[in-house]
């Protein structure tokens, strides 16, 4: 891999509250190369979503970022005023959410936003900006983009308007967008639209993407590598197929096991018995031991760093041994 | 023991009265449900998908009486169910049918605690009192995995899946043959939504329930289905056995639906492209509602609507299989 667009380390995010401070984010650490799309998977509440507005910066008051650094092209950019932070956003990280109708201004023209985005951003006259709006508008796949160009969102489908979202986020040639649950809010039959859309069109622009969902599946069809969040933490990191066939830690090969599958015939589906821990508490050790088959005494007190088990590299003192993973063969290099 | 014969729903939604008159604007009726007819034998799950907007939960809200139909009728065990939930037998009937909806958030009073939530359909229909009525939502609870404790607490003090525990609990109370599920999982986390799965599977086998089940998840329905209804904009365009329609799917929007479902395990699985969104339920297009997206559109497509029709053991609605041209 060549050197990381973005860098990630031991950020940790706190939010203090009457009772006490919360740790949403406790220490994580990850990186992007540039072109890479990075999926950043788990439940609701395991932190992707605040991971993602950490980087960007948006993150939601009182929340803050209490420890680490986030380095953008070796610069760090946690530590930011808000200014020059607003000058990254946009010009070098672009931003997709979950709900496009939320995304967008209603009171503007599509073709308005993206003008004044391209404008905002790069050395473009009106004319030169208009024909690089109508440009993007027809790479995410908008039929008439120049007539679409005078339309507001209301006008447009869910899925168009999704389209837009990625349009605004491209304009001005981020070096890395970051997608939080793009493709949530949509229809099943959109849904695949989307996902094979941003993939080319982010492929086509050399962004690296930071994709965070729940949904496996779309994982599967998008990224590179992928994290997989638990209580805050990062539990596992490595090749997607690996994480996907080849899980280490108990936690992703019992999240895998109960996803349902159009390819299984299962009578039952696996699964992992209690929930999440709230933020409120944590157990000690790894957090994940109160749920885990394999725990023992030192998971409650000692938690797992990151290593390297195998081809990916899981947070567990007792990760799943290669000779019983599936296709263990295979995954044995 | 289930039958749906020719439902329609239609919803008003045009603006008020004097609005529409200044403005000169037609009434605007959206046909939400368009004369669906369906079968579920005592004890299995029939299954209905499809994307928002193509009328499953009014289905499901029809086939409960929650609304009334505009043409056509539902029956359970030969009771035509609206005609008699009207009468002076619908509190017998409203028993043997409960609901579980999607959103376990909304669907439990935030001021009642658990005793009192799951204690309300015995209290109402007479079936239990007092330290009897209590020792019942134990058991009751109990079955759906939670326990005594839980009895004292509000549904802000559980997760998502917990609280659709409860509301299954809810729904089980007076001992129906009947529940209706619409998107029971679509809320809660994947590894929950598997411990709720699993929940209503063995439900079914122990206490012989017939599940009408509401999902745009066909991997869901792939797990607790024996048959599988499509349906799209009000209609359903193929019912078939479980087995038949995954292995051999018919109808073009059925094989886009599965295509569109992405590939897990990468085990490459052919997959039709998708392509196009729903039309808008306001003004649908002519003949077949789905030609604007069907790769097999021809000119009897776009002008003759097709009816459901018997082929080959599968119920479908579509020209172009009919003909042999898919």
């Amino acid at each position: 891999m060549t050197a990381a667009l973005l860098q990630v380390q031991d950020l940790t995010v706190e939010i203090p509250t009457r009772r006490g401070t919360l740790r949403a984010l406790d220490a994580i650490s990850f990186d992007i190369a540039a072109g890479e799309v990075l999926g950043v998977v788990g439940e609701s509440g395991a932190g992707k979503s605040i991971t993602g507005a950490a980087i960007i910066g948006l993150l939601d008051a009182p929340a803050r970022i209490a420890g680490g650094r986030i380095l953008l092209d070796g610069n760090r950019i946690d530590d930011l005023p808000p200014d020059a932070l607003r000058r990254i956003r946009g010009r070098q990280i672009g931003a997709i959410f979950q709900d496009p109708l939320g995304a967008l201004n209603p009171l503007h023209t599509v073709g308005h936003m993206l003008v004044e985005t391209i404008r905002t951003h790069l050395p473009l006259d009106e004319r030169q900006a208009r024909a690089r709006a109508i440009d993007l508008l027809r790479q995410t796949g908008i039929p008439a983009p120049e007539a679409r160009m005078n339309q507001y969102p209301h006008e447009f489908s869910g899925g168009m308007r999704q389209r837009v979202v990625i349009a605004l986020a491209l304009a001005a040639e981020p070096r890395l967008v970051i997608a939080d649950e793009p493709t949530t809010a949509l229809d099943v039959s959109v849904q695949a639209q989307i996902i094979v859309l941003l993939r080319k069109v982010t492929q086509a622009h050399g962004a690296a993407v930071l994709l965070i969902t729940h949904d496996m599946g779309v994982i599967a069809e998008t990224c590179d590598r992928v994290a997989v969040m638990y209580a805050g933490r990062l539990v596992e990191i490595g090749p997607v197929q690996e994480v996907i066939h080849h899980p280490a830690h108990p936690y992703t090969a019992g999240l895998m096991a109960s996803i349902p599958d159009l390819e299984d015939t299962r009578a039952r589906l696996a699964q992992i018995d209690g929930s999440m821990p709230r933020l409120n508490a944590i157990p000690a050790g790894c957090a994940f031991h109160p749920r885990c088959g394999r725990a023992d005494a030192r998971c409650a007190t000692e938690r797992p760093e990151l290593r390297l088990c195998g081809r990916t590299r899981a947070a567990c003192w007792h990760p799943v041994d290669p000779g019983q993973r599936e296709d263990a063969a295979e995954g044995s290099a | 023991m289930i039958e749906a014969r020719g439902l329609v729903k239609r919803f008003d939604i045009s603006a008020p009265w004097l609005e529409r008159l200044l403005s000169r604007r037609p009434a605007q009726v959206v046909h939400a449900v368009d004369g669906v007819s369906l079968k579920i034998a005592r004890g299995r799950t029939l299954a209905l998908v499809g994307e928002s907007g193509c009328g499953k939960s009014t289905i499901a809200r029809l086939m409960v009486g929650l609304h009334r139909p505009d043409a056509g009728s539902a029956w359970l065990d030969g009771q035509d169910i609206h005609a008699t939930l009207a009468g002076p037998q619908g509190m017998a009937l409203r028993r043997r049918m409960q609901m579980i909806f999607q959103d376990p958030y909304a669907s439990l009073n935030p001021r009642w605690r658990v005793a009192e939530i799951v204690a309300e359909p015995l209290l109402e229909h007479g079936l239990a009192h007092g330290a009897d009525a209590q020792a019942r939502v134990v058991e009751l609870l109990r079955g759906v995995g939670l326990n005594a404790d839980d009895l004292r607490k509000f549904p802000h003090q559980f997760s998502g899946g917990q609280r659709q525990r409860v509301s299954i609990a809810r729904a089980l109370a007076t001992d129906p043959e009947f529940l209706v599920c619409d998107e029971p999982t679509s809320a809660l986390d994947v590894s929950v939504q598997a411990q709720v799965l699993n929940l209503m599977v063995d439900l079914q086998a122990a206490r012989g329930l017939t599940y009408l089940f509401i999902s745009h998840n066909l991997a869901v329905v792939r797990y607790v289905a024996d048959d599988v209804g499509v349906m799209y904009l009000g209609r359903i365009v193929e019912i078939a056995p479980k087995a038949m329609l995954f292995a051999m799917p018919r109808h073009p929007y059925t094989r886009m639906l599965l295509g569109a479902v992405p590939d897990l395990r990468m085990s490459g699985r052919a997959r039709t492209p998708v392509q196009g969104e729903v039309p808008d339920p306001l003004s649908p297009p002519p003949g077949c509602s789905f030609h604007p997206r069907c790769p097999l559109a021809d000119a009897r497509c776009r002008s003759e609507r097709p009816e459901v029709k018997q082929i080959q053991g599968i119920a479908i609605a579509c020209h172009a299989v009919e003909e042999g041209r898919d």
